[in-house]
Order: structure tokens, then C-alpha cells, then sequence
């Protein structure tokens, strides 16, 4: 149907009722319908990532998925990562380290790291390094991103050590 | 940047989705990644009037080997090949080539199969199944047919996989005694498309090559599937230098680049002669047991 | 004044207190101009020309218009009858906003469409219908002055050939003299490429005309939001008044963000006809080929020496391609912004440049991206030019620049083209950078690969940056002082806002400034709430760019928290009763000199601010303002050494080790500083490895998207060394320089030196940026060297 559809999709927990257009995409349901503008949009080819959420627990670019597609799906979005217990150690990271700057493309880039350390809870730099690279950030020049994934997996140890 | 407008159907079976797709004429696109097809309907290249999704279909999520065969369904993305024991363990060239595929988020959404059905010559997995033998299993309104990997694409954004069909499932001989496998692929940062990339697979006896394929990818309107290349290698020793450098000007000669922003073709070309070479070496080295 | 002691204040100058900003990045609570949504707001689509060059017949919206949503579809026509179809560029050119006679390059604005939603603004592009008549293209800029070459600018009176400026600077007869008498001339033909800032967010605004009150709202990406209301006031005739400009949290900027675009004018033209807000955010691809490209410099360079090494003297000739609409951002004195700083970090007796400009038919500009206005190209021609002086001579690369370094002891010093350097120790930078790369190691390296047939290079950058404009007395844009300002407001308990006329989009202003007033005022940094992006709630200020903050927001701050220091030692005195010069003060306390108990701290005399009582003829309150011009500008400098690996199969070079020893003077957050650094490295490797705007023959547009406009991933990106440096500025108040810029004029050069030392057995002398491995290929390959 290229009229409305209605979808059921679970952002950050709670479930939302969403009528959507066959062609909008899952980033501007995100952001227009559920006005959680913390995914972000910084480019048209998906190149860059700045909207990359978790699908069922993958990062995805938000901007390459229909909003029809997460019908019965979970996503999870920046502002799903903090909880009653406090910030994500990835957040905690990226400001203790300083892993950003302008802040745009940190939203993306810490799903991506948030899904790098639950299936791989001690990488190196080389693995942070490649699990980001469908992530660009024009500020920091990646080097205390990388610190922060560091700082994040070294805190999850010890939380779970 | 959006889409046109389109209609949307999801069905949860290849049986519903091939009527689906018959109901939109040869207008309609089968979905499975997306991840080719999305950004061309957003720069609008593309405006199909129907999607059909796949992604609900039960049991196209396969990845594992029966009867001789690997078998890899419709919805298998490429990160799943990429993190699977299964290909880390017996198939290094799919491992090679789902590490530099696009990048690692459009690899947890794209497919293989949906990259090889698009038809484009810079798609890596079109190549890995050239150099693997691959047979693809498609089923339209007719049932069940099986195409040939090796001449599976038939020009710019075609392949003989009919407007009616869907691509279900690709399947790949499992290795021989003796097999080694390679990919080499130049971009010029994540998520470029391939300068130039060869994908190699060869058999071995002792250090004598008794079985070779070579892929080649963008170098040419079509997936180039390097024969004469690869019929010179049967005999030689892995070993032989002069005719690994042999194989590396006739794959070289198979190719067909056009100048474009990744370089003038006859950097291209010579781009295929060093990679074919290289990815002869790593294979032969894979295939005596050696790591690489 | 000079800076208090801070023993113990936390957040002080020099410790590096977390951004304070990052609080809300890092939960997603960030708020951009996109992210700005407005009741009945709606949404504007541009529809742009395909063609570089073409007149146009018609304009027909009419199917544009029967499309669903659609409100109103404006021509060039439309505003042409409220004289807005032309709008003044920051270099004193006009542009059109809406193409009316003709379209100059391709992606030029031609209608705007407002629909009630995003998708029916972009579905209604396909509804627009215009006629035109292809007209002959000039691309190439060589030819630009060419006597049959297309006019571009038809349209400026008179006009009868694509000529904008010839700006000279130095002595041409001096400079010939020192070339006659020289052993060495080195020569150098390069061309500095167009690229682009691209930073994450795009440009767009939110325009919102208020019918009741007449107040137009532009929620703008804008590093510099005064400016900008002033020129909206010039351009659109709107009292300034009632423009308000707010520029948000910015997604990076990079010079990108200085100049007004067509689709801001448009907007916010619609926004005061409709009445309704109207958003416009720009596509990636639109950002890419309309807006602020940097560079494009064909340089032609001449280094004369002595055959010991000695620099004598430097010519430099350039042709400056600003494409269809001179668009540069640079003050108005500065045509070629500061390009004659090119003689770098060395002393020689002579200099001379000259730079034409001409129109082309690509996109306007350029902007100075990540740039003081040009000193990018200048430092990457003379120090291109220094090491092929070393090849030359077979003088080793670090020791032909010392030799020529200009002297700690000749500060300030007068460079040949009229530059006043503050301080420098070129020397030390480099001594420090040599160590941290292991040179001598790492040149018997390199000798031993030669022996094998290896190919690796190593390169040198000792760049002089000149910052902080500043100095409104040779420095203005539209006809605006390049001052900055600071407004300081302490409340009763201590606790203030510091209102800033500088904007940040990532530097973190909101951490560094508040740490400039913990500094003077002895109150931790966390106490100070930075204000900025918003004309209604700050002080004037020309924004943020040119590494322009630090020099004048930071020294603005410094002096306005000084003030108020001085406001509280006569308050404290008053409470003491004793002389205020009896005082002394450290860490935010005032104690009588000799009497250690006798004490009043800073927050005691911020509440008396505010109570009864106070010494004779003081005002109440706590707060004051100051704005800042510049006496000089800064020199920040570094040595940066770049070692590269090639491989000889595929022409792929591979930055193996960066050492960056940055001078910035007085370093405020050294973890922010190195943040900078970080990112600006690795702007300079996209730069030299990478990025790169170009055109086919009949200027259709490449790079328009960032499929082909690359940018380093991590993966890409080197691993970055960074030393320090520090030699503060004798004339800032707190000694800084700024530090934003340094990285992306500095680093690119290095690569190039580092591929262009490993090729040089190869008889190479240059390679263009980027550095494309089928460019390095081909270079090998014409040299006879095999893959393996």
C-alpha cells in the first residue's frame, strides 16, 4: 500500500503504534513521529552513520531501512542508553575521553561501539578501528573514540569481574 | 532525501512473495538488505512502484553444508558470513571478501544473495561465486530453476535471473582436499566500491595446480570470469613464479576497466595482474595448510 | 593585569577538566538546527541547475504546483520584485540567490518549492520544468582569461572577461635581485585542489517570522550568528532589531558555516511572505556542490638559495579558480586572505606573491576551511618547496630548515612580505619532534630498504600559522572590526554565565572559556555557565573561525573576568579596610599582605556585590563586558614528520608514523587541545590522501556525494604522535595562540614531502594532492620500477 500502514515497533523499551508511509525511512519515523532527535542524518548515500541504531541488537543505518521494516522489531536508540543506573559506560567513555566533539556523528558512533562490546567485550584497537569504520566523525580524528570504546570495555569487566 | 511513493507488501512465504511479485509487473523489486537498492531510490536512479520484502520469509536465513554443498539463503547478511566458524574454518575467500564489503554496519543489513542478484560489476560476492563455482537456486512462477554463477550476469544491472523470480538460495561445491581460496580487493577507504579485486580459488596436488578459478570484480561491464587465466595455471607448480606472473597478464588481459575516479584502467588493469598474483599466493599457501 | 596564581582552583588554565557540553551529545539531547521542529512549520526544496553554464529561457512550476502539499514554488522573478534575486558575497561580489538570466555552475540555486512536508517539497523537484539554452563552459581556469574563453559574470556591468583580482605583496625588485644572485632557484608548479569542509551536519535553517511582533527567529548553522544578523538586516532590509539569530549546537563547521547561502536567504524570504516557519536543511549532495568549497590554488613557486642551503629569497605567482561567484571568506582587505605569510618559518631577505582570480563556472567560494584565510596554501607551497631544496642540495631536510629557522631572539619578528611574528622557538619544535620519531633511525631504515628495492619516504612540515584576526585596524568583513567580546555576570552566590560573541561547533567553548574565568576569578570552571550562538542573550562578536576564538573570545574573557577581579580587591579591601594594593591574591582568595588570617575570598565579595554598603561610588551587581581588538595576531607554529611505506604493486601509500609537535602558546585544556589536533591531522591526511571536488569537461560536478567525496574512516586514519611545544603570545592575555587550525595547514605537506623523499631516487620532485595510489602507480611504473 503507498497509503499509510500502521506498525508496531519497540524503541527503547516501549512500544509505539506508528502510521507510516511504505517509503518513510526508519530514521525519520525515529526522529519525526517519535521526535527523538537523537539519531542524526549526515548524509544521502549511507555513507556515514551518524543515524546508526540497533536493530534486534545489530547497528544498522537507520537511513537504509524502511520504517515499515521494524514492524515488530526493537530498536535502540542514543536515548535508549541511559538507564535508572545511569549513563552506558560508552557514554561515560566518550566523555571521559573525549571522543567527540562537534557531537554529531556520537550519537551513531556509540551504538556502533555499544554493539562492538556485546559481542566483543576486550578488543583491541584494530577491532574498535574496523567495527567503526562505517562511522565517520570529521572531528576527532577517531584517536580518543578509540580510547573510549577502550575505557567502556574496561569499565563492563570490571562491573561483571 | 526519500523515496517516491511505492506500495509495500511483506510475505511470509516464497510462495506468497513470487505471486506478489507477478502482481507488480516488471515493475516491482524484491527487498532483502536493501542496501543497494535503498540509496537508489532515495537519489530516485530507482523508483520501483512495488516492494516486495522477503525479510518476514521464514528459512531464507540458512548457512550451513549439506549434500557437498554450502548453502547460503536469501536472507544471509554479509556480517553473518563474516563472524560464521563455518567460513572462517573452510571458506577464507568468503571470509576475505565479507571483511571488506561495504562497511561493518551495511554488512549486519545487506545480503549475499541480494548482492549478487543486483548485477552490478563492482558487487564482490558475484566474483567469490564465480571463483567458487556457485550454483544459484531461484524459484518463479514455474517452480524451481538453477543458474550458473559464471554467467549468472548478462550486462550492467542484469542477470538472467528472471523479473518473476526470486533468488533464494546460493549454493557452493564444499571444498576439496587440496583447495585454497583467496580475495584481494584494492578500495580507497571503507566502503568504496573495488578499484579492482580478484578472487582466486585453486586446487592442489603437492605444489601442482590440478583445478583454478579466478573472479574478477569492477573491471568490466560484467562479473569477468578470468577462463584462459585460469586454464593456464593447471599443471604449474604454485611455486613457479613465472607462470603465477603469466596467469596475472592473461587475468589482466580478461579485464575490461573504464577510467574512472579510482584510476585510469590501465592502473586497473595492471591492478588485476598484481592481485591475481597475490591472491594465487595466499591461496596456495591456504591450500597447503599454511596460514594466510 | 597578568594571570593570577591558581594553586588550587579547579578547572584552572592548564588542567583538563571534562567538557561540560558532552552532557548532553553523549544522551542524544543535542539540539541542531534539524532537530528544531516548530507547530505548522513547513519544509523547502531547491531545485538546482544541471548545467554549468546555460541562459534560461522559462521557468515553469505550473505541474509543480498541482502536486500534493505544494504552497508556493519562488523564481529568481519572484524575488527580483522585493530585491532579493542578488545578495552581496563576503568579498564584496554579488550572488545570485535565485538564478534569474542564467545559471553559472551546476547545482546553482534556480526555485525554491515550499510544501506542507518534507517528502512533498522533494517530490515537487521532479515538477519543475525549465528551458535552457547551453552555453560554452569555462572549467579550466588557465583558460579563463583566454579571448574567446565564456564570460561568466555577464551580468556585472562592463564585464567582458572572467577576471576578479591581481593582489600583490612584497618587493618584486628586491626579490629579483636575491634570484639573480643565487647559486639554487627551486621551482615548483602545484596545484593546491578544491575540497571541501564537509563537516557532519550539513547547513540549513529554520526561519520563523512572527506577524504579530514582526520578529524573524532564524534558527541557523552559523559559526558566526552576529555577523550574520547584520548582513540578513543589509540584505533583506529587516530592522536589525527584530532578527534574531540562533545558532544552536552546530555540527562542525570548518569555514563552512561562515558565509550565507542562497537557501538561507530564500527561507527566510518565505518564511516573512507565508508567515509560517519554513525549514530547509540541505542534502549531503547539495552541500557538496553548492556550498563553501576551499582551495583551488594553482601555485607556482621559486625558493632561491645559496648552495650551502641559505634561503635567499621566494616568488610566488597564483591563480586562484573562485568559481561563478567570488564568494571567498576573508576580511575585505585581504583578497588572497594572509597567502603572503609564505614565507613560512624561515628567515630570507625577499619575498614577492601575486594571486589573479578568476570566475569559472563550478560553485562560489572559497571558504577557508579549517584556514586562516588562506595561510593553508601558502605553508604547503614554501614548505613543498623547502624539501625539494633538500633533495636539491643533498642537504638533510630537518638541518636545511634549522639553518634557516628564523631565531628565538629575533622575535618579534618582521617577515619580507609585512607580517609581525609575536614568538617562536622553531627550533625546539623540531628538536622535539626529531627525537620522538627516532630520526637518525629511521633514515638507516629507509637507507637499508633502498637496498632491498623497498620504498619509504620521510617527511618534514615546520609550518607558521597566522591566526586570531583580530587587529581591526587591517582586518574587517563588511566593513565589521574583527573584534570579540565577552560579557561576565557573577550572581550573588558565586555562581555566573560568561556570554560569548564567539560560536562553537565542537571546540568546546563551553569548557575552555569558563576555565579562562576559574583562572582569573580563583572559582572553580564548573561554576560558569558559557553562553553562546544565540544575538538576543550574547555580545556582538564576529564568530568563530580563523582560529580566531582563543585570540579574541579567550582574550576578551581573560580581561572581563579581570575587571571583575579588580572590582572585588576594592570590595575586599573595603571589607578589610586596608588599601587594595595591600592585597594579594591566589586561588580566589584576597589576603592582606603579612597577615595571613586577614582574608576575603572571591564569592564573599560577589555577595557584597550585591548588598548594602558598598566602598564609595561603586555600583551594585557583579557583571561587565568587554570587547576585544587585537593588537597583533598570533603565530602559532609546530614541526610535523611523516614517514610513509608504498607499495610498489598497487601505488598504496600507507602513513606508518605522524609525529605533530604543535606551538600554540599557552594551552587552556590540554586534552581538548590534543582533541584538536587529533581531528585536524586527520582533515590534513584527507587532504593529502583523499578529498578532492573536480569536474569533467563540461563541469559536471565529482565529488557531490560521499561516495566520491572520501573521508578517512578509523580505518584510514594514522595512528597520530602528538609532542608540545609551548611559547606563549608576549601580547595576549593569557599567552594563547590558538590551537584549531595548526593540524590542517600544517600536516598535508608532510605527507606529500614523505612520498615525494621515497620517490625521489626515482627522479619524482612532486606529486599532486591527493595522493591517489594510481597516481603513485603510475609515477613508479614511468620510472621503470617493477611491482615486486
Amino acid at each position: 500500500m503507498s497509503g499509510k500502514m500502521a506498525i508496531t515497533t519497540t524503541v527503547n523499551g516501549e512500544e509505539h503504534e506508528v502510521l507510516v508511509e511504505p517509503r518513510m525511512l526508519l530514521v525519520n519515523m525515529i526522529r519525526e513521529s517519535l521526535h527523538e532527535t537523537g539519531t542524526h542524518i549526515g548524509c544521502d548515500t549511507s555513507s556515514c552513520g551518524a543515524c546508526t541504531v540497533l536493530l534486534d541488537g545489530r547497528p544498522v543505518k537507520s537511513c537504509t531501512i524502511l520504517a515499515v521494516q521494524a514492524n515488530g522489531r526493537e530498536i535502540t536508540t542514543v536515548e535508549g542508553l541511559e538507564t535508572a543506573d545511569g549513563l552506558h559506560p560508552v557514554q561515560e567513555g566518550f566523555k571521559e575521553e573525549h571522543g567527540l566533539q562537534c557531537g554529531y556523528c556520537t550519537p551513531g558512533m556509540m551504538m556502533t561501539s555499544v554493539a562492538l562490546l556485546a559481542e566483543n567485550p576486550d578488543p583491541s584497537e584494530d577491532d574498535i578501528r574496523k567495527a567503526i569504520s562505517g562511522n565517520l566523525c570529521r572531528c576527532t580524528g577517531y584517536v580518543n573514540i578509540v580510547k573510549a570504546v577502550q575505557y567502556a570495555a574496561k569499565k563492563q569487566q570490571g562491573v561483571t569481574a | 532525501m526519500l523515496p517516491s511513493s511505492f506500495e509495500y507488501v511483506a510475505p511470509t512465504s516464497v510462495d506468497e512473495a513470487v505471486q506478489a511479485l507477478a502482481t507488480g509487473g516488471g515493475d516491482a523489486k524484491i527487498m532483502a538488505g536493501g542496501q543497494s537498492l535503498l540509496p537508489m531510490m532515495k537519489l530516485r536512479l530507482a523508483s520501483p512502484s512495488l516492494i516486495v520484502d522477503i525479510n518476514n520469509i521464514a528459512g531464507l536465513d540458512t548457512l550451513e553444508e549439506s549434500d557437498g554443498m554450502l548453502r547460503i539463503g536469501a536472507l544471509v547478511r554479509h556480517g553473518e558470513l563474516e563472524r560464521s566458524e563455518l567460513i572462517r574454518d573452510r571458506y577464507p575467500i568468503i571470509l576475505d571478501a565479507a571483511q571488506h564489503i561495504a562497511d561493518p554496519l551495511i554488512r549486519n543489513r545487506g545480503t549475499f544473495c541480494g548482492s549478487v542478484a543486483h548485477g552490478d560489476p563492482a558487487g564482490d560476492w558475484a566474483t567469490v561465486a564465480t571463483a567458487l563455482g556457485a550454483e544459484l537456486h531461484a524459484v518463479g512462477p514455474n517452480g524451481a530453476v538453477v543458474h550458473s554463477a559464471a554467467d549468472f550476469q548478462t550486462s550492467m544491472f542484469e542477470t538472467k535471473l528472471g523479473a518473476d523470480q526470486i533468488l533464494v538460495e546460493a549454493r557452493i561445491p564444499m571444498p576439496k582436499p587440496g583447495q585454497g581460496s583467496a580475495y584481494k580487493k584494492i578500495e580507497r577507504k571503507v566502503g568504496d566500491y573495488a578499484a579492482a579485486a580478484v578472487g582466486v580459488s585453486i586446487v592442489l596436488d603437492g605444489t601442482t595446480i590440478t583445478e583454478a578459478s579466478i573472479g574478477l570484480t569492477n573491471v568490466g561491464p560484467l562479473t569477468i570470469h578470468a577462463a584462459a587465466a585460469a586454464a593456464s595455471l593447471i599443471g604449474k607448480s604454485i611455486d613457479d613464479a613465472e607462470a603465477i606472473e603469466q596467469a596475472g597478464v592473461l587475468a589482466a588481459a580478461a579485464s575490461d576497466p573504464v577510467s574512472d575516479l579510482r584510476g585510469p584502467a590501465d592502473y586497473k588493469r595492471d591492478l588485476v595482474r598484481v592481485l591475481t598474483k597475490r591472491a594465487l599466493r595466499t591461496a596456495g599457501t591456504r591450500a597447503q595448510g599454511k596460514e594466510a | 593585569m597578568s594571570t593570577p596564581t591558581v594553586s588550587h582552583v579547579e578547572g584552572a588554565i592548564g588542567q583538563s577538566p571534562k567538557r561540560i557540553e558532552d552532557d548532553r551529545f553523549i544522551r542524544g539531547k543535542g539540539n541542531y538546527v534539524d532537530d528544531v521542529q516548530l507547530p505548522g512549520m513547513l519544509f523547502m526544496s531547491i531545485y538546482r541547475s544541471p548545467f554549468a553554464h546555460a541562459t534560461i529561457n522559462s521557468i515553469d512550476t505550473s505541474r509543480a504546483m498541482a502536486m500534493p502539499g505544494v504552497l508556493a514554488c519562488i523564481t529568481g522573478k519572484d524575488l527580483e520584485a522585493h530585491g532579493l534575486a542578488w545578495m552581496p558575497t563576503l568579498a564584496g561580489d554579488t550572488q545570485a540567490v535565485l538564478a534569474t538570466d542564467k545559471v553559472r555552475f551546476q547545482g546553482q540555486e534556480v526555485v525554491a518549492i515550499i510544501a506542507k512536508t518534507q517528502p512533498q517539497a522533494e517530490d515537487a523537484l521532479e515538477g519543475i520544468d525549465v528551458d535552457y539554452d547551453p552555453l560554452p563552459v569555462i572549467i579550466d581556469p588557465k583558460h579563463a582569461m583566454d579571448a574567446d574563453a565564456p564570460v561568466v559574470r555577464t551580468d556585472l556591468e562592463g564585464k567582458t572577461d572572467n577576471h576578479i583580482f591581481t593582489w600583490e605583496s612584497g618587493d618584486a625588485d628586491a626579490t629579483d635581485r636575491a634570484f639573480e644572485g643565487a647559486d639554487i632557484v627551486i621551482s615548483l608548479d602545484t596545484l593546491y585542489p578544491r575540497i571541501h569542509p564537509a563537516p557532519m551536519e550539513t547547513c540549513g535553517c529554520v526561519s520563523d517570522y512572527n506577524t504579530a511582533t514582526g520578529k524573524m527567529t532564524v534558527h541557523l548553522t552559523s559559526q558566526a550568528p552576529h555577523a550574520h544578523r547584520t548582513l540578513f538586516a543589509l540584505v533583506a532590509g529587516l530592522p536589525e532589531h527584530k532578527i534574531r539569530i540562533i545558532s544552536p549546537d552546530v555540527g562542525g563547521g570548518f569555514g563552512n558555516k561562515v558565509p550565507i547561502y542562497p537557501g538561507y536567504v530564500v527561507a527566510t524570504a518565505a518564511s516573512l511572505l507565508i508567515g509560517k516557519p519554513v525549514k530547509w536543511i540541505e542534502s549531503r549532495s547539495e552541500n557538496l556542490i553548492s556550498t563553501g568549497f576551499a582551495r583551488d590554488y594553482h601555485m607556482s613557486g621559486e625558493l632561491a638559495a645559496t648552495k650551502d642551503g641559505k634561503m635567499l629569497g621566494l616568488r610566488a605567482t597564483v591563480l586562484a579558480d573562485h568559481g561563478a561567484f567570488n564568494a571567498q571568506a576573508a576580511p575585505s582587505k585581504w583578497p588572497a586572505g594572509f597567502f603572503n605569510i609564505a614565507t613560512g618559518s624561515y628567515d630570507m631577505p625577499a619575498a614577492y606573491c601575486k594571486v589573479d582570480a578568476v570566475y569559472t563556472n563550478k560553485a562560489p567560494g572559497g571558504v577557508a576551511y579549517r584556514c586562516s584565510f588562506r595561510v593553508t596554501e601558502a605553508a604547503y607551497l614554501i614548505e613543498r618547496l623547502v624539501d625539494n631544496l633538500a633533495h636539491k642540495t643533498g642537504i638533510d631536510a630537518a638541518e636545511l630548515r634549522k639553518m634557516n629557522f628564523i631565531q628565538p631572539e629575533q622575535f618579534p619578528y618582521k617577515s619580507p612580505m609585512g607580517w609581525e611574528y609575536d614568538s617562536g622557538d622553531y627550533d625546539k619544535a623540531m628538536d622535539i619532534a626529531l627525537e620522538l620519531v627516532d630520526y637518525k633511525a629511521l633514515r638507516k631504515e629507509q637507507a637499508e630498504k633502498r637496498e632491498r628495492g623497498e620504498v619509504m619516504g620521510i617527511g618534514f612540515s615546520s609550518f607558521t600559522e597566522i591566526v586570531g584576526a583580530g587587529m581591526s585596524k587591517i582586518c574587517d568583513i563588511a566593513g565589521l572590526a574583527m573584534i570579540d567580546s565577552a560579557e561576565l555576570r557573577i550572581h550573588p552566590t558565586g555562581k555566573g554565565v560568561l556570554k560569548l560573541g564567539v560560536q562553537s561547533q565542537g571546540q568546546g567553548h563551553e569548557t575552555t572559556f569558563a576555565q579562562i574565568v576559574a583562572n582569573e576569578l580563583g572559582i572553580p570552571s564548573t561554576d560558569i555557565v558559557v553562553e553562546h550562538g544565540d544575538t538576543d542573550h550574547t555580545p556582538y562578536g564576529l564568530g568563530t573561525y580563523a582560529s580566531r576564538s582563543t585570540p579574541t573570545g579567550g582574550a576578551a574573557t581573560a580581561i572581563v573576568a579581570r575587571k571583575l577581579r579588580e572590582k572585588g580587591r576594592q570590595i575586599a579591601a573595603h571589607m578589610l579596610e586596608c588599601a587594595p594594593d595591600d592585597l594579594e591574591f591566589d586561588s580566589g582568595t584576597f589576603t592582606v599582605k603579612g597577615s595571613p588570617d586577614r582574608t576575603k575570598t572571591i564569592q564573599e565579595c560577589i555577595f557584597k556585590a550585591y548588598q548594602s554598603e558598598l566602598p564609595e561610588g561603586m555600583e551594585n551587581g557583579f557583571e561587565d563586558v568587554t570587547y576585544y581588538d587585537a593588537p597583533e595576531m598570533t603565530y602559532p607554529f609546530g614541526t610535523y614528520i611523516c614517514v610513509v611505506d608504498i607499495d610498489k604493486g598497487t601505488g598504496a601509500v600507507t602513513v606508518r608514523k605522524f609525529v605533530a609537535v604543535d606551538d600554540c602558546g599557552t594551552r587552556i585544556n590540554p586534552m581538548i587541545v590534543d582533541g584538536q589536533i587529533h581531528g585536524g591531522l586527520t582533515q590534513g591526511f584527507g587532504t593529502a590522501m583523499m578529498e578532492l571536488i573536480s569536474f569533467d569537461e563540461d563541469g559536471n560536478c565529482f565529488g557531490s556525494n560521499f561516495m566520491d567525496y572520501l573521508i578517512p574512516t578509523a580505518v584510514e586514519s594514522p595512528h597520530w604522535t602528538l609532542g608540545e611545544c609551548v611559547t606563549p603570545s608576549p601580547h595576549h592575555p593569557i599567552g594563547a595562540k590558538g590551537i584549531g587550525e595548526s593540524p590542517t595547514v600544517g600536516s598535508p605537506q608532510a605527507i606529500v614531502n614523505a612520498v615525494v623523499d621515497a620517490l625521489t631516487p626515482y627522479g619524482i620532485t612532486n606529486i599532486d594532492m591527493p595522493l591517489s595510489s594510481h597516481k603513485v602507480w603510475k609515477a613508479l611504473r614511468d620510472a621503470g620500477v617493477a611491482d615486486e
